[in-house]
């Protein structure tokens, strides 16, 4: 049994990441291309939204993997904090652009299906107003990782505030609550109810979910390894400068 | 360490310190407002209370670079980092500095500021009270953030996209109390919260902005 940290190791986790990854997009893929065909073209139109609840089958799982991204990068950045692994800092800076182009993809699916259902692209609501912050969160992380040349450094000073964002993040949610009782609908799926939606929904949702969450681990992994080339090509450059 | 608050308060003071000049950025933000809005005093006095913090948040953040900057190009922040005070202390004082310097002017300018925009009389205590609980916040949490990006040259737009997001909790709860209280409602739990915020903020980040220091000291 081989522990976890072993692929803390580039040359290992380049190795392990290049069989899995062809493998996580395919079942990506599947799921994506599968669900959402299920989802589009045979499930039934809502008894008051018509077809405009099949965005859902998009707008639930960006939100949440937008989320779970910024989770992600927490935990790559405490682990690069404790324990110093190159690939954990460089997997936190692959995850924050594809993150932020999910919660896009939120506020864009969101804004369509707010249009003809309430009337309005945008309403300050604590739920749209959370992943906009968030967004904003996303664009300040990216931006410290550009501005600083040293990687070492930039990597520590963007660990840094991920941890102190996550907890200022946690605070605007509820703060936001407190500020505003908003439009939008209480959770669609949360794990403690005893059937969230109706199954004929359901089931493509979570084949969409699981396609979205392996969507996010393809490209995490693929930016990694480019990262970790782009690495090596430096080191490459250095070495023949030094000769 | 009283010492180095001390010169802190000093050199902000003295000429070319600053001092004043966020005062000034808040005057002539509240002065624009009815350009840009319109003159009429009932809608000014409406949005009043939540424009004051605005403009109190704004002075703040433009006088943020100023805590590490200069120490930092004189070779200051070295000496200050190799000294028996432990760098965490030095960054709460710091933050305390740019309070006293920055926040404190603020808070009592507030009310004065308020009689331009109309803001109702019965406000000004919520106002000036939600004022002092949020402003230590905003001190702590810019001392944080000029610390994450002490190294970088004209890092002054990064350190704005880096802090906004983050006085998003205490604009929110601050700006909620003195609105409240210009309505006459009573906002003694926004206030609450406000405080709480700036206790937390004060507890947590000197830590973060030390080790911020520390990465960028290396």
């Amino acid at each position: 049994m081989t522990s976890i940290w072993e692929y803390a190791n580039p040359r290992r986790f380049m190795v392990a990441s290049g069989t899995l990854l062809p493998w996580i997009t395919g079942i990506a893929a599947l799921c994506l291309i599968g669900g959402l065909i299920w989802g589009f073209f045979f499930t039934p139109d809502d008894f008051r939204q018509g077809s405009t609840v099949k965005i859902i089958y998009l707008h639930v799982p960006a939100a949440i993997m937008a989320v779970n991204a910024w989770m992600m990068m927490l935990v790559t950045s405490l682990i690069w904090v404790i324990r110093r692994h190159h690939v954990s800092a460089l997997a936190a800076k692959a995850a924050a652009p594809v993150g932020m182009v999910f919660t896009l993809i939120a506020l864009f699916t969101g804004a369509v299906w707010g249009q003809p259902m309430w009337g309005t692209w945008w309403e300050w609501d604590p739920r749209l107003t959370s992943i906009l912050i968030l967004f904003l969160f996303y664009l300040g992380y990216m931006a410290l990782w550009e501005a600083i040349d040293n990687p070492d450094q930039a990597a520590d000073l963007t660990a840094v505030l991920c941890l102190v964002g996550s907890v200022f993040a946690v605070l605007s949610r509820y703060a936001l609550v407190f500020w505003n009782q908003g439009l939008h609908q209480g959770a669609t799926l949360s794990l403690d109810a005893e059937q969230n939606i109706a199954d004929v929904f359901w089931y493509p949702l979570i084949t969409v979910l699981a396609g979205f969450g392996f969507l996010f681990l393809a490209l995490v992994l693929f930016r990694t390894r480019t990262e970790i080339r782009a690495r090596r090509i430096k080191a490459l450059i250095t070495q023949e400068q030094m000769t | 360490m009283i010492g180095l608050l001390k010169r802190d308060l000093t050199l902000a003071l003295r000429a070319g310190g600053g001092f004043g000049l966020s005062l000034a950025f808040f005057l002539i933000f509240t002065a624009l407002v009815p350009f840009g809005i319109g003159p009429e005093t009932g809608r000014l006095a409406e949005i009043a209370a939540g424009l004051l913090w605005h403009g109190a948040l704004l002075a703040c953040l433009l006088s943020l670079d100023r805590i590490f900057q200069l120490d930092w190009e004189d070779g200051t922040l070295d000496l200050i980092a190799t000294s028996p005070l432990p760098l965490e202390a030095a960054a709460a004082l710091k933050a305390l500095a740019h309070w006293l310097t920055t926040g404190l002017p603020l808070v009592a300018a507030a009310p004065i500021l308020g009689l331009l925009l109309n803001l109702p009389g019965p406000a000004n205590p919520w106002l000036v009270a939600s004022l002092l609980a949020g402003t230590p916040a905003l001190s702590a949490i810019g001392t944080f953030g000029a610390a994450l990006t002490v190294g970088i040259k004209r890092g002054g737009l990064l350190l704005s996209l880096l802090v906004l997001p983050l006085y998003v909790p205490t604009l929110i709860f601050g700006a909620l109390t003195a609105t409240r209280g210009a309505q006459g409602l009573d906002a003694t739990t926004p206030l609450v919260l406000t405080a709480g915020i700036t206790l937390g903020a004060c507890a947590i980040l000197p830590f973060a902005a030390a080790a911020a220091l520390r990465v960028n000291l290396r």
